[in-house]
């Protein structure tokens, strides 16, 4: 048995997702490999040889993955994936675009989002935004399967010695291409990687008031989040919003600031360790699922809080 | 151009879905349906295109049992020309669906697909891309915006950091985002027209597809319950518990 991890990356070094997906991995007790595909990308080649418990990196190096075009990428993973009885990528933004694609051109169907692993064919995943937990069972030979990275702690970074092997394969579909891209930069921790998330709401009234909570998100290192109607009102960008259909996270702590708590937000960010929740409703749902709810106007809670930290 | 959309009966996005207790399924008794949030997004933005006189003819297709025609005509109700229901007992796994879909493409021959991103039933986030690989056509998903220059579409899609914009060649493949538009309520007076437009039903076997099953559901549960927690008097309060009850500041 041999699983095939797809590493997410950004050519240098290798993103904390892809070692949860190891981690995932290694649950299903086969030996492990991960393919490294983008463009000049030896140097996240080297840094995946040296997680722990794998048995060989592929890397396929060539301007065609360079911006992971989902048409590329996945006729070069169901080309390798031939020789693979697991094909596992993390469920990022990335993840979810290019795996179905290798799903379908193997003919088997792909298991989003899983977030145990039973036994070999079968998983645990959230479905009605995450009210339910189905139990799912695999008939298909090969498991295609993409994996909830907050439900499986990573594998150590370090301490592995797997081989280094390149990959020829040059597949460029031809029907499309890259043109831009707009990816913000913060020195604050990736939202699905950071220990402390602060996450403001329709509440928070403008984008200048978040100001506000990336001053605390500053003295407590963490990341700043959002719901969709933040999102939607244009207060921040779309890549802060958590929930359903945003990004899913589960920190050690989770502050809700001005956040109704709507099912669709609680989906992404529920299984957080201790929940606080800021809000001047009482009867805002949030409030149930909060470890500690503090019944405030934000506009002076949220000074307070800064000053007392 | 012919624009195809996909639109998926689904349970209304404000209905808090249980596990029966029995743990066979969801407990859809009686619970409000609706279209799937995404694909109302996809319908609207075809109706755009119609109406930005980019797309020429709006199809909306379903698959299901016949209660996904419900669906069919809102879609007409707010703009679609024609309707093609194909008829399954419920709605099958997304591979299925894609592969229905593709049988639907090589009847329609539609310059652009446009479906939801994820139903917000099964959470899959499969079938527009499943969709692509089937067909070979390029697939722009998680878009906010779509424009058509000359024989190539331009999409800016959600991407973890940001936003991406690529090109597609067409024929090609969109699955929506929230933010791509905000969709209209259907008027009376298009709801009453919608009961009137032409809608087909084809068998799987007439686009000569024989469904078939990958995954079974073992059993269904409710999520962990997370503990009952407090309301704190003051923010002095809550730092103070934060930092020696739950210990996750210092
Ligand atoms: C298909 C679909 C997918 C969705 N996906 C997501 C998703 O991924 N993530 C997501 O977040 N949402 C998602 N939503 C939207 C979701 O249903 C809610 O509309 C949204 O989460 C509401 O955001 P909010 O809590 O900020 O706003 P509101 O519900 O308007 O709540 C604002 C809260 O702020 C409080 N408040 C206002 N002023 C103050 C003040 N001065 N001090 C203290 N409190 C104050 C109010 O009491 C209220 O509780 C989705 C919806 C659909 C249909
Ligand atoms: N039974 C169905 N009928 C029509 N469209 C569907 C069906 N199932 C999925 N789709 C389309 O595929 C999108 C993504 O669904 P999924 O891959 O199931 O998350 C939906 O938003 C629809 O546009």
């Amino acid at each position: 048995m041999s699983t095939l991890v797809i590493a997410e990356h950004d050519n240098n070094s290798i993103k904390p997702a892809t070692l949860n997906t190891v981690a995932a991995a290694q649950a299903m007790g086969a030996d492990v490999d991960i393919l490294i595909a983008g463009a000049d990308c030896a140097a996240a080649g080297t840094a995946a040889a040296a997680v722990a418990g794998v048995r060989k990196v592929l890397v396929a190096d060539n301007a065609a993955y360079a911006h992971q075009l989902a048409e590329n990428l996945a006729l070069l993973i169901a080309e390798l994936g031939a020789d693979y009885d697991n094909i596992l990528a993390p469920s990022t933004a990335n993840g979810k675009n290019y795996l179905p694609r290798v799903a379908a051109l193997l003919d088997v169907g792909q298991i989003s989002d899983i977030i145990s692993v039973e036994s070999a064919d079968t998983f645990k995943r959230p479905i009605y935004a995450g009210n339910i937990i189905a139990t799912v069972q695999s008939s298909d030979a090969k498991k295609v399967i993409t994996v909830r990275t907050t439900a499986f702690d990573g594998v150590a970074d370090s301490g592995g010695s797997a081989t280094i092997e390149a990959v020829d394969a040059a597949h460029d579909a031809g029907i499309s291409s890259f043109i831009s891209e707009e990816v913000a930069v913060s020195e604050r921790p990736e939202l699905t990687a950071a220990d402390v998330i602060i996450s403001g709401g329709r509440g928070m009234q403008n984008g200048e008031n978040f100001a506000m909570l990336e001053a605390i998100a500053d003295k407590l290192g963490a990341a700043v989040g959002a719901s969709r109607a933040a999102v939607d009102a244009g207060f921040v960008p779309n890549d802060m919003q958590v929930g359903q259909t945003g990004k899913i996270v589960a920190p050690d702590l989770y502050i809700a600031v001005g956040i109704s708590g709507a099912i669709q937000h609680l989906a992404g960010m529920k299984d957080s360790k201790v929940i606080v929740a800021i809000n001047k409703d009482p009867d805002a749902p949030i409030f149930q699922v909060a470890d500690y709810g503090l019944v405030a106007d934000l506009f002076t809670a949220v000074p307070e809080l800064d000053a007392a930290l | 151009m012919k624009v195809l959309v996909a639109v998926k009966r689904v349970v209304d996005y404000n209905v808090k879905v249980r596990a029966k207790a029995d743990g066979t399924g969801a407990d859809l008794n009686n619970v409000k349906m609706a279209i799937n949030p995404f694909c109302e997004i996809a319908i609207e933005e075809a109706v755009r295109l119609k109406e930005a006189g980019v797309a020429t003819e709006v199809i909306a297709v379903s698959i299901g049992d016949k209660s996904c025609q419900e669906q069919i005509r809102t879609a007409l109700a707010l703009g679609a020309d024609r309707g093609i229901q194909v008829e399954t007992d419920g709605s099958p796994e997304p591979l299925v669906v894609a592969k229905l879909l593709k049988g639907v493409i090589a009847k329609e021959e539609p310059q652009l697909v446009i479906l939801g991103k994820q139903s917000i039933d099964g959470d899959n986030n499969q079938t527009g891309q499943m969709l692509g690989a089937l067909t070979n056509m390029p697939q722009g998903t998680f878009a906010s915006e779509i424009k058509v220059e000359g024989d190539k579409l331009n999409v800016t899609r959600e991407i973890d950091g940001g936003l991406q914009t690529i090109a597609l060649n067409l024929p090609a493949i969109v699955t929506t985002d929230l933010r791509l538009n905000e969709p209209r309520y259907a008027s009376l007076p298009n709801i009453m027209k919608a009961k009137k437009k032409q809608l087909d039903v084809y068998t799987p076997a007439d686009l000569g597809v024989e469904p078939s099953a990958h995954l079974t559901t073992v059993k269904v549960e409710p999520p962990a319950e997370r503990q009952a927690g407090i309301i704190v008097e003051s923010v002095e309060q809550l730092v103070d518990k934060l930092k020696n009850e739950a210990k996750v500041i210092s």
